[in-house]
């Protein structure tokens, strides 16, 4: 059997062992790229050469008996987010096309340091806006479990990458649920960790009060040893937190166990069946998430309603603040230092090279945003959005406070339905926007989240995954509530149905 | 407190774009700016939802008094600085005329 | 379209003026406001630049931690109160020198504000109200090509340089500055005479205003007499000594006159101030309304001072300059008249260094502000940049006083200074400045000048000693100039006497 099919824990432990070298790691993930990546498309960029060599290296090392991190040679993905030398860094645009940074982002350098091969950027909504990957201007990336289906968004191409065993570890970034939504459709693990908690230097910003860089992966436990690779604090970024970042591994392990006795589950009224009836909270999600909650029960955990009755504005605050931030970051994109430069005929100013460029280089939806958020933070309108959404976002940090008053973490759907079909909701903001509902507070209010698969929806077979929030600093608890339905829910998804349908049988094996 | 719910017209639409430097075609602005209403009115909601005894969050975690010392850090070469550039003369980033003053 | 322009006492009896000044100090800082580049001037272009203050995709800013302690002192200099928490803020527009299209500063929430700085003119106190100081950074520069002069208009097109961008710049803004009536222009070139004062008092810049260290903006808008309105005012910008600051203020003065004698009204605009005509241009017109859509900038923490770091710094402010000046008055020696001139001169500091060098007061005081002076006003420049050291000044002073040289002789040395030919001594040597120190020619002068007029060598024997003059200027004429008089009086009488 492949390696590829083995968690990156796993790999990593026979890495030790010597049963298997990091050439072979990477190259089998390379062969696996090659076979279905045409079909899936969560790659932009693969560097074979460069992975390869960065595998060999390891490989001396591990000879020479000084490997440099228990993940040194598992080979990694990287969301086409984060800045990479070497490596073209396009977040899904036009506007960078073919651009290589010359510097790496934090992240990218902890793994560097750490051994880890990089395999490749993968595919996203153009910088990161949307929730289904099809906003990418170099087409979309699909759902292994259905290509005819969304990954989610904006990180589809990592999660995809990972749930078609391309790469057993990959870097997400996660604003409104950029991580854990694709995580729910294509049934792999998203964590969004403590905001401030993974550096975001080199980061591409999209709403910098948002963002952060978390895990995608197969499983909880791989997702903790790569967070507390890549976590803690960067002098670089100034919004880094001190609190160094601990405990997660051994958190996962000790939730393995199965043991939730004396923990407390708040399931928030507002997000799921009770909640807003237009958000459409499909039955097929509503099963698995009832089905998990029962499991944590079985677990021993102490299962209650929590309301936190902000959560219904934070849509509205997020579609406010987002597109604030974001038109002033991407002020910075105007044809005069790096990226796609447009010369209109005649003899253009700067002006309106500026403009042609921005107008040929951004997707609809980033223009869109870039606009609302003008108009947001506009004088005469400022106090009424862009305020008015600043103190939204502090009614939800009250409600997470009060709720975590009463219980040690939070659960709800991921999101409130499975992975829809390209081209369904592509024309309809509103519709997509709406995919972030569930996921959107905790970006509010910098709480760290996982999603965690729980099975596949009855009526579509399509994966499930459901959503724990912790405390700000306390991402352990969802390490360990998440390992325990993990051992619970077993391998709901099942490898060979997603050989089947990518169409890998025995021969193409 | 201007009305939130009232939307865009096509020519604030247009108005804003020249703000944010999108030159937009006519068939743009076309599309755009009923999608932009959509939003707005839904995002229009939160209007009075929090009191003035509110007070705004600009970050989750509260920090203050973050600096650096005042040494210096080695940054990239002219070359690596330029690399991306559209166009470079005499170790400068060229562009074309610039119509408007420095502010 | 030219301007008419009323002339300056027919302004002053119509109207009263008001003046704003915003002051931007470039910080000697090692680094950059908001990362580790140097700020050294002269590097070659775009090597002193990182991700950050490149504005490249992902970089992150971090605050300068000893711009903000200069930024504290800086207020509390002007008698500012120290914000307990502030935040940064994006100002938001777009321009090619600009990285990120944003420039990282403080909007409503500066560092220091509400404090006062109380200026000296013509022995009249004018307390001038500062409403903040606040941080920001500066921006690239760009040098435009194809177009005359190498000015924006015309070019063709333009390259930029980043080394600039982000280097720390603290602006101070002041309140309306109104009641100054005719001494407006002085009070405007004494304000920003006194920031500069302080800023160099605390070392926190060099604060030369010809080399941008120190940039001056002045605001102006004329209300009729009495009303106590204030007008629609003006902003002229490349004001770059303290002498344009007075002269952009009587200029836009005597053009908003005209404006609105003629029953017009004054465009609310950004002008550009020409030394070399000492008049203001409009700017480019804006296409639109500038709205910068101001918002706390999220990559940043705010800045909270503790008020125990406010008073440690606050014990490292030096003396107050109003108070070293008494205390250098007393020291030197100077009537309130004299030390007024001085310092309206702009000449505290030289004659200061000078006599350092070892003049007497009153000797700098002399040189200073007369053959200095003189030449700087015609060369149109501040007592600084005239091209003379307080090291020349006092060697030139103790010459004198070896009599190597007199006092008339001096202003050819001065001429040669200004000119760069060299040292004091050099330019005697090479032109011949020096005075006869033997007494061989001056004795073969004085027989010359006795033997051409032989009356007066009669009166001078007959005790009439007043009439050597006659002979003393023969001699000195003879001399050309380089005899010490005193020795030829004495070597006179002692022939006649």
């Amino acid at each position: 059997m492949s390696w590829i099919y083995k968690t990156a824990a796993e790999q990593a432990a026979a890495l030790a062992a010597g049963e298997v070298t990091s050439v072979e790691l990477t190259q089998a993930h390379l062969d696996q790229i090659a076979k279905v990546d045409e079909q899936v498309h969560a790659f932009l960029y693969v560097d074979t050469e460069g992975a390869l060599a960065q595998a060999a290296e390891s490989d001396s090392r591990r000879a020479a008996g000084r490997p440099l991190h228990e993940l040194d040679g598992v080979p990694v993905a990287v969301k086409d987010v984060l800045t990479t030398t070497g490596l073209p860094t396009t977040c899904g645009s036009k506007m960078l096309e073919g651009w290589i940074p010359p510097y790496d982002a934090t992240v990218v350098a902890r793994l560097k340091d750490a051994g880890l091969p990089i395999l490749g950027k993968t595919n996203m909504d153009e910088f990161a806006m949307g929730s289904s990957t099809e906003n990418s201007a170099y087409g979309p990336t699909r759902n292994p479990w259905d290509l005819d289906r969304i990954p989610g968004g904006s990180g589809g191409g990592s999660a995809a990458a990972v749930a078609a065993y391309e790469a057993p570890l990959a870097l997400g970034t996660d604003t409104g649920g950029s991580i854990r939504q694709p995580g729910h459709v294509t049934g792999t693990v998203g964590v969004k960790p403590t905001y401030g908690s993974v550096s975001r230097y080199g980061l591409v910003a999209l709403a910098n009060s948002l963002d952060q860089v978390g895990p995608v992966t197969r499983t909880v436990l791989d997702s903790a040893l790569l967070q507390e690779l890549i976590g803690g604090h960067d002098p670089k970024d100034s919004t880094s937190v001190q609190a160094p970042v601990r405990g997660l591994v051994e958190a996962a392990r000790a939730g393995a166990s199965g043991d939730l006795i004396g923990v407390r589950v708040g399931v928030i009224t507002e997000l799921g069946r009770q909640g807003d009836e237009e958000s459409g909270w499909s039955e097929g999600v509503m099963g698995v998430f009832d089905d998990a909650v029962e499991q944590l029960r079985k677990l021993g955990a102490e299962v209650v309603e929590v309301s936190c009755p902000s959560f219904v504005h934070a849509m509205a605050a997020y579609y406010l603040i987002l597109p604030a931030e974001c038109s002033s970051n991407l002020a910075k994109f105007d044809a005069m230092r790096y990226g796609l430069r447009v010369t209109p005929e005649g003899n253009p100013s700067a002006e309106d090279v500026m403009k042609a460029t921005r107008d040929a280089g951004f997707g609809d939806e980033v223009k869109r945003r870039i606009i609302i958020g003008t108009y947001a933070l506009s004088s005469g309108y400022y106090d009424a959005y862009y305020g008015q959404a600043q103190k939204i976002r502090t009614l939800i940090i009250e409600d997470f406070t009060k709720a975590f008053e009463q219980v040690d973490v939070l659960v709800s759907p991921t999101a409130p339905t499975t992975a829809f079909r390209i081209g369904e909701k592509a024309d309809d903001p509103l519709a997509m926007y709406l995919n972030d509902l569930a996921t959107i507070p905790a970006n509010l209010a910098g709480v760290p989240g996982i999603s965690v698969p729980a099975g596949t929806a009855a009526d579509d077979g399509l994966p499930v995954g459901v959503q724990f929030l912790a405390p700000v600093l306390e991402d352990a608890r969802l390490y360990r509530v998440g390992a325990a339905l993990e051992a619970a829910v077993g391998d709901v998804l099942g490898r060979d149905k997603l050989d089947h349908r990518l169409g890998l049988t025995e021969e193409n094996k | 407190m201007p009305e939130l719910s009232r939307g865009l017209s096509r020519d604030q639409v247009r108005h804003l774009a020249d703000l944010a430097r999108i030159d937009l075609s006519d068939a743009e602005l076309d599309h755009l700016a009923p999608q932009l209403n959509v939003i707005l009115e839904s995002v229009a909601s939160i209007q009075g939802v929090a009191g003035d005894d509110v007070v705004p969050t600009s970050h989750p975690i509260p920090m203050t008094n973050v600096f650096r010392d005042d040494v210096v850090v080695p940054g990239l070469t002219a070359e690596q600085a330029l690399s991306g550039a559209p166009a470079v003369e005499e170790q400068r980033f060229s562009v074309p005329r610039i119509l408007g003053d420095e502010q | 379209m030219t301007d008419t322009l009323v002339a300056f006492d027919e302004v002053l009896e119509r109207y009263d003026p008001a003046l704003g000044l915003e002051v931007h100090v470039e910080l000697n800082t090692a680094t950059k406001m908001f990362c580790g580049c140097p700020t050294e001037f002269g590097a070659a272009p775009n090597t002193q630049v990182c991700p950050t203050c490149l504005g490249l995709p992902g970089a992150m800013p971090v605050v300068n931690g000893k711009a903000v302690e200069a930024a504290i002192r800086i207020g509390l200099a002007l008698n500012c109160q120290i914000a307990e928490w502030c935040r940064f803020a994006r100002k938001n527009y777009f321009y090619p020198d600009m990285p990120k299209n944003f420039q990282t500063s403080q909007y409503d929430e500066p560092i220091a504000f509400d404090g006062y700085l109380d200026v000296e003119v013509e022995g009249e106190t004018f307390r001038v109200g500062i409403e903040r100081a606040h941080m920001e950074e500066d921006t690239g520069k760009a040098t435009h090509v194809g177009g005359a002069t190498g000015r924006i208009h015309g070019a063709d097109h333009s390259l930029i340089d980043y080394n600039r961008a982000g280097i720390p710049l603290i602006e101070i803004v002041t309140k309306p500055i109104v009641g100054a009536g005719e001494k407006a222009p002085l009070v405007a070139k004494a304000y920003v005479a006194a920031i500069r004062d302080i800023i160099l008092a605390l070392g926190v810049s060099d604060a030369k205003m010809e080399q941008g260290s120190m940039r001056c903006d002045v605001n102006l808008s004329l209300a009729p007499k009495g009303t106590e309105r204030l007008g629609t005012r003006t902003e002229t910008k490349n004001v770059n000594s303290l002498r344009s600051v007075e002269r952009a203020v009587r200029f836009e003065m005597g053009r908003h006159a005209g404006v609105l004698d003629a029953g017009g009204s004054i465009l609310q605009e950004t002008r550009h101030f020409h030394e070399d005509t000492a008049t203001t241009s409009p700017g480019r017109p804006k296409s639109d309304a500038e709205d910068y859509r101001y918002f706390p900038e999220p990559d940043l923490v705010p800045v909270a001072p503790s008020r125990e770091w406010v008073e440690e710094l606050r014990a490292t402010l030096p003396e107050p300059p109003s108070e070293r000046r008494a205390r250098l008055q007393a020291d030197w020696g100077y009537t309130d008249l004299e030390m007024r001139d001085v310092v309206n001169a702009g000449a505290v500091e030289l004659i200061e260094e000078t006599i350092a060098a070892g003049a007497a007061p009153q000797a700098a005081r002399k040189w200073w502000l007369s053959e200095i002076s003189r030449r700087a006003n015609e060369a149109g420049v501040d007592l600084a940049d005239a091209g003379v050291t307080p090291a020349q000044v006092a060697e030139v002073q103790r010459l004198v006083e070896e009599k190597t040289i007199n006092d008339k002789l001096a202003r050819q040395v001065f001429d040669g200074l200004f000119a760069g030919e060299g040292s004091p001594t050099d330019i005697i040597a090479a032109r011949g400045l020096a005075l006869v120190s033997d007494d061989g020619p001056l004795i073969a002068a004085i027989e010359e000048a006795l033997a051409a007029q032989p009356d007066i060598a009669d009166k001078i024997r007959g005790g009439n000693h007043a009439a050597a003059g006659a002979i003393i200027g023969a001699v000195m004429k003879a001399t050309r100039g380089q005899a010490d008089a005193a020795r030829v009086r004495e070597l006179i009488l002692e022939r006649l006497g």
